[in-house]
């Protein structure tokens, strides 16, 4: 349950951000700020045709060109290992997916505008791309494959020749299912179909893409700095996979990083060229990526092509769910891309509601476009989108209320077992929909509307649902559905002689506050002040192997691992403690940062304890070891369930057809909350990134496979102007049951659930003008608009 | 960017003489400029500054106009036209970003001509006269399609003259990408008649919508444009809006700009 108060330090204290001051002072040390001792600077030149073969690079008027020091191309990655898929999918005849080769340079054939053919390792960045511009590069072109369902025709072009055909799997979700589901929309009152597209976006962190890799030669030892969401992840990978380098021998640091959004998770090209040829050039060898390099180089997020269906009863209930859908995987498969359609979006289609037959059917499809993996919510967003439209349409053909609609068919007993295979640990949908109700002001809605419309605007109220699963997740099920890797967090938990704390996590915080926030929960477990603790993250040489941070997971399962060191800490301390206070363990208590005897005034603090583990002179040395410092890793049992409602009401001008967000609300229920500021802000940056989605941003490719969209010209982010303030809510708490400090994760909810209450609600104001068109897709921009009112 | 090397000249005639050389370019705010330059999409062997030159500097009233250095930052304009030319001075507050606005300048604006700039509409509805070191040129004459003007190689304009209206608007929809305009319109009363300037739309670039400028002329009021189109045949089509989408929007922002003023 939520405190009735705000305390002032500790768990659910709005701590102001610590990193905030070198964030905002200049004083960050990013990636790019990180400059070596006789640093070198590559230069790739990038396929400006989406698919052809390559018949020949010729480098040798650029090698003798000034600065140049050496010049890779494709075949002197042809005895590498190829940038590694870190999920294996199998598909509904049991099959494992089709798993191309994905070079490290474009080998043989280019694949998508933006893959590199050659890499030219200089003195400085101006000659290395100087000389790249001498290099002739032969490419044969062929047609281009980029719509999927024209891809996975027998007669398209094969983006990969060796596999059998464009399509990467064929998943069938849960397939045992499938005539159960099939008969149930025999048997339907109402069915309600809806075909979209889940519009692709490019990430766009603020910090673009760095890398630096270096060597020792005399200890053999590789260093790879990186733009990472998780170092160890990319130590692994890269070092197994790639380049055979022992992890012993590696280690990755990912310093200041200027915001993930999920496009820093994978392992991409040029951190393993750079690691390699800082050995093969005998120097450091550091990439930083341009904007325009960038938006053909990160990979994407979203592309989906879906047509889904409901199947209702005669009173309303919903008694199946089944979906079709065409998920893009671009060229290649980027670290996680195959997981995305699949694991992280077919086991959210129940959403918040009791629907007891569900069959997704996803074909994951390679065109000749960038890779495309996980951005924030990733496939979450995809499953929320879908299904409360779905709602949305159904509500309207059957002339019910929306809210009153999603209401009915509300899961309300906990924990609940859905039909796509996970089980819901707790919830309540009504308490977060009541909360939005009176937070929007959903009553108050129709005199606004009228106000609207004496200025000769339309006005809509949109609401949706959404449920996410986070704190990815636990290691033995994800290794069941494909992961080739485990997914539990590390923390190590270093008490210093004078009392004061460093945790060494294994999540990463590119944005979110960790630094803040896990000092919170130390500190207040301890009773000590939060500046006696420090955060260390982001460097594989002084962390244990951690897995990241991504999918709403640090807090989650970072922050219980962090517990459980903590809790370690704490017993040991308790044992010091008894001994220097002659009485026996089980009477000790911890308050407040000192530890005393039940019932006595006997106390010694925790710097006294402290000292004793380092300075042990009075110490039970045939007990216990000296010093105090403690690690666990923590596997969670289940996954998280953060849920919520969200409202938005839109205006839209008739004239231009432009759509403006007057009020956004959330309501979430992310389980208890360490930082409801921090909380608050992720909430906020989740909100405009989906606000973003559904009104401005596209990724848009021509059917020759060139990105039109390739800056910021033509790829529109949204602004502060293009928001309202919002109203965010987290009161409504049901705790995680699983996880020690009952939390749920709440970095991606804003993404996840914003963008159907923004279409919903601009569809509601269509209707207003007289116009049901049943459904629009995103972005809504102002063009879209108008032809849907005058179409 | 490829290597060139840089020159700053005081005044106006050595500016030209730089010019003269091969391959020279001048860089005036380089709000277009540097961004083609870092994309290797030019490679001038010179580039001749226009910034320190004291005499494309100012905003101030002459013979009843407002004259404009070609040097002047849209910022200044902001400021020091609010009250001769407040129109103009409201379309320069909102030509892209308080960074955009102290860079860039309206002679180089106006002689790069991007068919979605916003100074071209003001030039052209206000019946402007574009000054440079060798001659004077009526807006009218100037604008010769995309990307397009009257400029000969290597001439600088010095300077703008408006013509004050009675009354003017101009009413911007934006890109949402860019913030340049998608379409807008500014309209420009005067007591002889009523100019319309359409920017953003055209292949053609900035035009005259003659059509409306004869209805308005004849009865200042939206409701006169009633039944009058441009054909979206030649308007520009993209990822943002389709010529037909243009076409209709340069009636909105047309109607919209007179009804600001009546």
């Amino acid at each position: 349950m939520p405190k009735d108060f705000e305390p002032s330090s500790g768990i659910g204290a709005s701590s102001k951000r610590r990193e905030d001051i070198r964030f905002l002072t200049g004083s960050g040390r990013y990636t790019d700020d990180i400059n070596l001792r006789r640093q070198t600077h590559v230069f790739f030149l990038r396929s400006d045709v989406a698919h052809g073969r390559l018949s020949g690079v010729d480098t040798s008027a650029a090698a003798d060109m000034p600065g140049v020091l050496k010049i890779f191309t494709g075949a002197d990655f042809a005895e590498i290992g190829g940038m590694p898929c870190g999920w294996q999918i199998t598909d509904k005849h049991g099959q494992p997916m089709q798993e191309p080769k994905h070079p490290v340079l474009a080998h043989e054939k280019v694949r998508h505008v933006g893959e590199p053919i050659a890499a030219v390792v200089a003195e400085t960045l101006a000659q290395a791309r100087d000389a790249a511009e001498a290099i002739v590069v032969d490419i044969d072109e062929l047609p281009a494959v980029v719509n999927m369902k024209e891809a996975v025709k027998d007669d398209a072009p094969k983006v990969h020749d060796d596999l059998t055909s464009n399509l990467c799997y064929d998943w069938g979700f849960v397939e045992e299912n499938k005539e159960a589901v099939n008969k149930a929309f025999d048997d339907a009152a109402h069915v309600t179909t809806l075909e979209l597209v889940n519009n692709r976006l490019v990430a766009n962190p603020m910090e673009p893409r760095v890398a630096i890799g270096e060597y020792d030669r005399s200890a053999g030892d590789y260093t790879l700095y990186t733009t990472s969401q998780n170092p160890h992840v990319i130590r692994l990978l890269m070092g197994a996979f790639v380049l055979g380098i022992p992890e012993h021998k590696l280690r990755v640091v990912a310093p200041d990083v200027g915001g993930g959004f999920g496009t820093k998770i994978f392992h991409y090209q040029e951190e393993a060229f750079c690691t390699f040829a800082a050995k093969a050039v005998g120097r450091p060898v550091k990439w930083t990526s341009s904007r325009s390099e960038a938006f053909m180089s990160d990979a994407h997020g979203r592309d989906h092509v879906t047509k889904i269906e409901l199947a209702l009863d005669a009173k309303n209930n919903f008694t199946a769910l089944r979906t079709d859908t065409y998920a893009n995987m671009g060229a290649y498969l980027s670290t996680f891309a195959p997981s995305v359609p699949t694991w992280l979006h077919g086991t959210l289609m129940a959403g918040n509601y009791k629907t007891p037959l569900i069959y997704v059917n996803v074909k994951a499809v390679f065109t000749n476009t960038v890779p495309v993996d996980a951005y924030r919510g990733a496939g979450r967003p995809e499953a929320t989108y879908q299904l409360e439209r779905l709602i949305d349409k159904a509500a309207h053909e059957l002339k019910v209320d929306p809210i009153k609609l999603r209401r009915q068919n509300f899961v309300t007993e906990f924990p609940y077992a859905t039909p796509v295979a996970v089980e819901y640990d707790t919830g309540d949908y009504n308490a977060t929909m009541d909360k939005l109700e009176e937070i929007a002001d959903h009553a108050g809605f129709e005199a606004r509307r009228r106000e609207s419309e004496a200025k000769g605007k339309l006005r809509g109220f949109g609401v949706n649902c959404y449920i996410e699963a986070c704190g990815i997740a636990p290691s033995n099920l994800v290794g069941q559905l494909g992961a080739r890797a485990g997914l539990y967090e590390s923390a190590t938990v270093r008490v210093n002689a004078t009392g004061g704390l460093v945790v060494m996590t294994g999540s990463h915080s590119h944005g979110q506050g960790h630094e803040t926030s896990f000092a919170q929960v130390v500190a207040d477990m301890i009773g000590i002040d939060e500046n006696m603790v420090e955060i260390v993250h982001g460097d594989t040489a002084r962390t244990p192997m951690g897995m990241g941070t991504y999918g709403s997971r640090s807090l989650a399962v970072g922050g219980s691992a962090m517990v459980r060191a903590t809790e370690k800490i704490i017993a040991k301390a308790k044992k010091i403690a008894s001994h220097l206070l002659e009485a026996s363990e089980g009477d000790i208590e911890l308050k407040d940062g000192a530890f005393s005897v039940a019932g006595t005034d006997k106390s010694v603090a925790w710097g006294d304890v402290t000292l004793a583990a380092y300075v042990p002179h009075n110490y039970p040395l045939e007990e216990i070891e000296p010093g105090l410092e403690e690690t666990a890793f923590y596997d969670p049992s289940n996954f998280t369930y953060p849920a919520g409602a969200y409202a938005c009401e839109v205006e839209l001008d008739p004239e231009t057809g432009h759509v403006t967000v007057e009020r956004f609300t959330a309501a979430d229920d992310f389980g208890n909350v360490v930082n409801p500021m921090i909380v608050t802000g992720q909430v906020h940056g989740g909100l405009a990134q989906g606000i973003g989605q559904a009104l401005l941003e596209n990724c848009v490719y021509d059917e020759d496979g060139q990105l039109l969209s390739a800056s910021y010209m033509d790829y529109a982010m949204p602004r502060a102007s293009d928001l309202p303030f919002y109203d965010v809510d987290h009161s409504c708490q049901t705790p995680c049951t699983h996880n020690p400090l009952g939390v749920k994760g709440c970095g991606e909810a804003g993404a996840i659930g914003s963008p159907p209450a923004v279409v919903n609600a601009v569809l509601d104001a269509m209707r207003s003008g007289g116009k049901d068109i049943g459904h629009i897709d995103m972005p809504v921009s102002p063009a879209r608009v108008w032809e849907a009112m005058h179409g | 960017m490829y290597e060139f090397e840089i020159e700053r000249p005081s005044s106006v005639a050595d500016a030209v003489k730089a010019l003269g050389q091969e391959d020279a370019q001048p860089l005036s705010g380089g709000q277009t400029l540097i961004p083609t330059l870092k994309a290797r999409l030019a490679m001038p062997s010179v580039l001749v500054s226009l910034t320190g030159i004291k005499e494309l500097q100012g905003v101030e009233m002459r013979d009843g106009a407002l004259w404009i250095g070609g040097g002047t930052t849209h910022a200044t304009v902001m400021h020091d036209a609010a009250e001769s030319y407040p129109a103009l001075a409201k379309l320069a507050a909102r030509i892209g970003d308080p960074a955009v606005r102290n860079r860039g300048t309206i002679g180089g604006s106006l002689a790069n001509n991007d068919p979605s700039a916003c100074y071209p509409a003001a030039a052209l509805a206000s019946g402007a006269t574009i000054e440079t070191d060798r001659r004077e040129i009526a807006a009218d004459d100037y604008f010769q399609g995309m990307f397009t003007t009257a400029l000969e190689e290597g001439e600088i304009v010095t300077g703008v003259r408006f013509p004050i209206p009675q009354a003017a608007h101009y009413e911007k929809f934006i890109q949402p990408a860019s913030r340049f305009p998608l379409v807008a319109a500014y309209v420009a009363q005067f007591s002889d008649g009523v100019r319309v300037a359409i920017t953003g739309a055209s292949n053609e670039g900035v035009f005259r919508w003659t059509e409306a400028e004869a209805a308005l002329s004849e009865r200042f009021d939206a409701d006169a444009l009633d039944g009058l189109t441009l054909d979206g045949g030649n308007m520009i089509g993209d990822l943002h809006g389709s010529g037909a989408y243009r076409a209709h929007l340069c009636g909105v922002m047309t109607r919209r700009a007179v009804q600001a003023i009546a």
